[in-house]
């Protein structure tokens, strides 16, 4: 119960960030994007405020030899940069310039009603859901 | 359609370059994924982590997956619930988006993630911070992918949400 509440108190916390720095809304993530244009460079911060923290975890990480209540580290060893990986990315990309929603931003403008959104996370869905029919 | 739309006047002034709040948010953002990793010991990559939670597997613990999406929504809720309160509106957004171009991104971005193994979170914020290369890779192509979609739908031919 205690692991399900903390679980949950991590996704709560995640979309607040997304929403305090306005990631939940399209034209803040298309002004990053829109380097030629009248770039906001927030996004940058938004990723540099949460990658020192992240790091700052990886060194309590790195002297625990298992997590507080998983059975252990289930951290990614893959080292090898496939076609897979830059043209995933490169798809994601596409989908992410259309309208400035990744999934995260997505799943919380949706849960907020926002109108885009609500046509976004199912179409999400479904792209999740035709990569696993095409490659599973 | 090819009518080259001046730059300044596509995206002026929609919104304005807020470090403090960025700041603040990713700190929350680093955290969540923090608490993830600490207790867990897992990667907080929402794409993952969704599409996790549309399959039947045994867990532990037991649907964690909609238990972080849940958690997601609650935030959401609270987000829209806060609407007023503040001088900024922290979900809603003032772009008319079509439904066609929000289906074909939400399509695109679903079927992108899968194939490259991740977005945003999981590779950008959980992938750096551990300088993986394939991390470091995806978020590079995903972010010149998405800069050069946004040049294309609204510099060159203006259907894009800031045009």
């Amino acid at each position: 119960m205690i692991r399900q509440l903390v679980i949950l108190l991590s996704g709560f916390l995640f979309a607040l960030g997304l929403g305090v720095s306005e990631m939940t809304r399209p034209e803040k993530v298309l002004g990053f994007l829109d380097v030629f244009g009248n770039w906001d460079p927030s996004l940058a911060f938004v990723m540099g405020g949460a990658i020192v923290v992240y790091a700052a975890a990886l060194q309590f990480v790195k002297r625990r030899d298992e997590p507080q209540f998983g059975k252990r580290y289930r951290i990614p060893t893959r080292t090898d940069v496939t076609p897979s990986l830059i043209g995933g990315a490169a798809i994601f990309g596409i989908g992410w310039g259309l309208v400035g929603f990744c999934p995260g931003p997505g799943i919380v403008a949706a849960s907020a009603l926002v109108t885009p959104a609500l046509y976004f996370l199912p179409a999400l869905i479904v792209g999740i859901l035709i990569h696993r029919w095409l490659f599973n | 359609m090819m009518e080259f739309i001046p730059i300044a006047a596509t995206t002026g002034g929609l919104t304005e370059f807020t470090p403090i709040a960025a700041t603040i948010g990713g700190v929350l953002i680093g955290l969540a994924a923090a608490i993830m990793m600490l207790s867990e010991g897992r990667i907080a990559g929402i794409s993952g982590i969704l599409s996790g939670a549309l399959k039947n597997e045994e867990t532990d613990p037991p649907r964690w997956q909609a238990t972080f999406l849940g958690g997601m929504v609650l935030g959401g809720i609270v987000l829209a619930a806060t609407q007023g309160l503040f001088d900024r509106d922290f979900v809603m957004t003032q772009l008319e988006i079509a439904p066609w171009l929000a289906i074909a991104a939400g399509l695109l971005v679903g079927f992108g993630t899968r194939l490259g193994n991740g977005c945003t979170s999981g590779h950008g914020v959980c992938g750096i911070p551990r300088l993986s290369i394939r991390s470091i890779t995806a978020t590079l192509v995903f972010m010149g992918a998405a800069a050069a979609t946004v040049y294309v739908t609204n510099h060159i031919f203006a259907f894009g949400g800031l045009s």
